[in-house]
Formats: C-alpha cells, sequence, structure tokens
C-alpha cells in the first residue's frame, strides 16, 4: 500500500468515526444549553481538528469522548468571548463540571438523539422545517444540500434553519422525550420528518445527485435509531418497514436503458429480498405493539402486499383497498383517497375508479399532483376514453420533474389509439 | 408575485437530437405550458430564437452601435421564458424543476419589479 492510499485511509476510518458520533454529540452538547447552532459550531471546529490529527495520529480509542472534549472546550471559549450573563456562566460551570468518559470505557453520558429529534420536530417550529432541521441538526447536512432536496433557494433554507435554532433556544423548547399519549402525537411529527427525508432522497433514482441519494440512505439510519430507542411503538417500527419495502425496489424502477419502469412491471427478482424481509418482520413486530395501527403500519402492509407479488405472482388488491379504506378513514388525505380510486379500479373495474377519483378532482391539492393525472389518465385510457385521457396524460407530462417518468407517459400518451 | 423563468441551454445539443426526440422535447414543453396555464399561473411565455440570429445594439460615445449575435457569446443561450405569477419563491422553484429546461439546461427564476 502507497502511504498516499493509507494517509486516505486514515482520513476516510478519522470521517467514519466522526460522523457516527456527530448526532450524539450535538444531541448531548446542546441539550443543557438548547443552544444547537453554538454546540454545531463547537463540534464543527472540533471535526476539523480530528480531521487533521486521526490520519496522522490515529482514530483515538474513545472517539466521541475525544470529540466531546476538544468539542467543550470550544464551547468554553464561545461563552466566554460572549456576554457573561448569568445563563451563560450557568452553562460554563455545567461544561467545567461535565464528566468525560474514562479511557477506555464507555462514555459516561446519556444519549440525548431522542430528544433532539423531538425538539426538531416540535409543534413550536414550522412542519416543513422539521425535516431540514433534523437533517442539519442530526446528520450535519448543509443547508445548500438540504434546500435542493426540499425545492428551497439555498439562502432562504438558510435563514429558515438559523431561525428555527433561534427559537429552539429562546423559546426554550425542551429535549426531553414525551410520555404517555404526548408520547404517541409527538411521534407522529417525529416520523413525518423522517419520512419527509426519505421521500426526497427517494425522489433522485438516477443517482445522478451523491448527496440526495445519500438522503434516502440518511432517513433510514433515523427511521432504524428512532426504532431501535422505541422498541414497543408500532408507528416507529412500521415507518422503518415503510421505507425499506420502498427501498429494496430502488434499483428495479430503471431499466438498463434508464427508462422508468412502474411498480406493476418491475421484475420481483430485481427487489432486495433480505430488505424485504426485514420490513416484514418489522411489521410483524409494528402489529404486535400495543394500540391500533397508524398510517406507517397501514402503509408498511400495503407495500408488504405489493411485495408479496414475488411469492404469489399477482398483487394482493383486495388487502390493498382494504388499507387505504381504513388510511382514509384515519388520516383523511387526499394521496390516501387517490390511491384507494386506483386500487378500486383494480378490484371492481375502471369505472368504479373513475367515479372515486371524478369525487376527488375538485381537491385544490391534487390539482397539481402529477400522479393523480396519470392515474386519472391511466383509469381513461382503460375505459376507452381516449381523447380525455390524452388530455389527463398531457398535464401529468407538464406536471412531471423526472425526465425519464416524463417519456414514460409521452410513451403511454402516444399508444393510445381511439 | 411574478417570476420570469429563462431558459438557458446549449442550442447544439437539442438540433444534435435524433427528429423523435425532438418531438418528444417539444411536446414535453406543450405539456408544461398547459399545466401552467391549467394552475392558472403563465403570463406569457414565449421560445427565442437562436442567438445567432440576434442583434445587439447601444449607444456609444453618441453614436449608436449596432452589432450582429448575442450580448454574450457563451455555450448556454438564452432560448425562451415563461412569466408566471405565484405567492412566493418557493412556488416559483417548484414550477422551475418541472421545467423541461432543468432537464436539459439551466433555469434562471428572476423575481421581477412590481411597476
Amino acid at each position: 500500500m502507497t502511504s498516499v492510499a493509507a494517509d486516505d485511509d486514515a482520513a476516510r476510518a478519522a470521517e467514519a468515526a466522526a460522523r457516527r458520533s456527530y448526532s450524539k454529540l450535538i444531541a448531548f452538547l446542546a441539550a443543557r444549553t438548547r443552544d444547537v447552532a453554538g454546540a454545531e459550531d463547537a463540534l464543527s471546529e472540533a471535526l476539523t481538528v480530528a480531521l487533521t490529527e486521526w490520519p496522522v495520529g490515529g482514530v483515538p480509542h474513545t472517539p466521541d469522548a475525544w470529540l466531546l472534549t476538544v468539542a467543550r472546550r470550544k464551547l468554553v471559549d464561545a461563552l466566554r468571548r460572549r456576554r457573561l450573563d448569568e445563563q451563560a456562566s450557568e452553562h460554563l460551570q455545567w461544561l467545567t463540571e461535565l464528566q468525560m468518559g474514562d479511557d477506555d470505557g464507555e462514555p459516561a453520558w446519556p444519549d440525548r438523539r431522542l430528544g433532539l429529534l423531538f425538539a426538531c420536530a416540535h409543534p413550536g417550529i414550522a412542519p416543513e422545517l422539521h425535516a431540514p432541521l433534523m437533517l442539519q441538526v442530526v446528520l450535519g447536512f448543509d443547508a445548500a444540500t438540504i434546500a435542493s432536496a426540499f425545492l428551497v433557494a439555498p439562502a432562504t433554507m438558510a435563514q429558515r434553519l438559523v431561525r428555527a435554532k433561534t427559537k429552539i433556544r429562546q423559546a426554550g423548547i425542551g429535549f426531553e422525550v414525551p410520555q404517555g399519549d404526548a408520547l404517541r402525537e409527538r411521534l407522529g411529527t417525529v416520523l413525518d420528518a423522517i419520512y419527509a427525508a426519505y421521500a426526497e432522497g427517494w425522489s433522485d433514482p438516477e443517482g445522478v445527485d451523491a448527496r440526495r441519494r445519500n438522503l434516502a440512505d440518511e432517513a433510514i439510519w433515523l427511521g432504524r435509531l428512532v426504532a431501535s430507542l422505541l422498541p414497543d411503538e408500532g408507528e416507529a417500527l412500521g415507518l422503518l418497514s415503510l421505507m425499506l419495502h420502498a427501498h429494496a425496489r430502488r434499483d428495479a424502477r430503471r431499466d438498463a436503458a434508464g427508462d422508468y419502469v412502474p411498480l406493476s412491471e418491475q421484475t420481483p427478482s430485481l427487489w432486495d429480498a433480505p430488505l424485504i424481509d426485514e420490513a416484514e418482520s418489522l411489521l410483524h413486530r409494528a402489529n404486535r405493539c400495543a394500540g391500533a395501527p397508524g398510517r406507517y403500519q397501514l402503509e408498511a402492509a400495503v407495500q408488504s402486499a405489493h411485495a408479496m407479488r414475488r411469492l404469489t405472482g399477482r398483487v394482493d388488491w383486495p388487502s390493498i383497498e382494504r388499507l387505504y379504506d381504513a388510511l382514509c378513514e384515519l388520516t383523511g388525505s387526499p394521496v390516501a383517497a387517490l390511491n384507494r380510486a386506483v386500487a378500486l379500479a383494480e378490484t371492481h373495474g375502471p369505472a368504479a375508479g373513475l367515479a372515486a377519483l371524478d369525487l376527488l378532482a375538485a381537491d385544490p391539492r391534487l390539482a397539481d399532483y402529477q400522479p393523480h393525472w396519470a392515474a386519472r389518465a391511466e383509469l381513461l385510457a382503460r375505459s376507452g376514453a381516449i381523447d380525455a385521457a390524452r388530455q389527463a396524460y398531457e398535464q401529468a407530462i407538464g406536471l412531471e420533474r423526472e425526465p425519464a417518468v416524463r417519456r414514460y407517459l409521452q410513451q403511454r400518451a402516444g399508444a393510445l389509439t381511439a | 408575485m411574478e417570476y420570469m423563468l429563462m431558459i438557458y441551454s446549449d442550442p447544439e445539443g437539442f438540433d444534435k437530437l435524433p427528429a423523435s426526440q425532438q418531438a418528444e422535447g417539444m411536446a414535453a414543453y406543450g405539456a408544461y405550458h398547459q399545466a401552467l396555464q391549467k394552475a392558472g399561473v403563465l403570463k406569457n411565455s414565449n421560445r427565442l430564437r437562436p442567438a445567432s440570429a440576434a442583434t445587439t445594439v447601444r449607444l456609444q460615445s453618441g453614436k449608436t452601435q449596432v452589432l450582429d449575435g448575442p450580448y454574450a457569446e457563451t455555450r448556454e443561450q438564452l432560448g425562451g421564458y415563461f412569466l408566471i405569477d405565484v405567492p412566493d419563491l418557493d412556488a416559483a422553484i417548484s414550477w422551475a424543476a418541472r421545467c423541461p429546461g432543468a432537464a436539459h439546461g439551466i433555469v434562471e427564476v428572476r423575481p421581477v419589479w412590481a411597476m
């Protein structure tokens, strides 16, 4: 091995160790002070030191403790530079007294990551910022990457993130994990944010954008974290199951030529079987948890019914229709109603599906939603209404972002014959 | 608020495509135009002839100077625009992302001064 390669290896090891520690350290440092931005600055300085020192001297035995020591020093410096108000001196004292882990034992500080996730998804922070905030605070994504993923101007996103962090500090949003009924209620917003991050990562099927491809993996990592910290919450397990089911099919969504392949035409042997198995066992565990199944368990069950095709060769549409019935009742979401209409077309024919879609036509939330128009076009085509189908395809094409999906819809429209 | 979505792309890229893909590309623009119209946000839109057809005019030391060609000789040229009226920049960006120009070129989103 050349020395350059050795340096690269050391740098990579340092980076991996630092990344593993990141969320735990931010959570711990910010939990007391609620100063997320301050904790980020201190930790980022500590990481810079680590990335120069570790490749040379090796990764320390307990990287967490090493980073915490350096970050703590940076935080103390920063606090001293600022006005020494009462609160600051209290923080200073806490930082000075901070118990370090001994060199070969486990670090002696509690895991506050779950509390940090709850703070990011706090009802006092605008819901559309929950996912961006988690990606930045827990995973260390920069504002520009997050902005691209959520289709927001980078400067705007940076500003919104700063404001949200200020709110956490000034409004005194706590890092406590809620208990009892409040837990279930607040957990919903945490899971929604993780799923939003996953959905944005999923929407880069070509994988051209390496950073965004990463987003889906990172969201799964967050899902695993929550599921491991709350192993008895059905919805936490349900969300992880849902994401793993979707992830298992990521490579089957494009053919060798890069063309879009819809779920119904995918080759099940291209699906990631071990991932599906894991998703299935999570869903079984979720179903044994206390309480009625929530949104994510139901959606995971839909994906499970689709995945059945790899064993039976058929999709279990009657189950899917029942699951969407339950989802509609539970969430009132127009997207669930749309999917229910699609399932209805499979069980009772295109006319039944279209009738259900007609009831949704006036919903403004679906007016610019591409899948709504694609579904309508498909069902119109199946029932022989060629002109109307062409119109609906046209609308779907105009609303689509992904070139491969646009091409697919254009081909479908082109294949219509009166 | 009004935003101008300006499409910059390399005109040679389009010229090199086979006829079927050119037709597909034009049809995608047609569908996009229709979707903007249906959403009630489209104010105006035009496709521009190639930059080689451009003429620049300016007054220099009291004399009018007329030159052949575009203002800036870059590989990517302004090829067309959509003027839309949407509530905010977020909405403008989400429409820009759907523009076929975002796939074969670059879409610049510029807010318009309210007159």
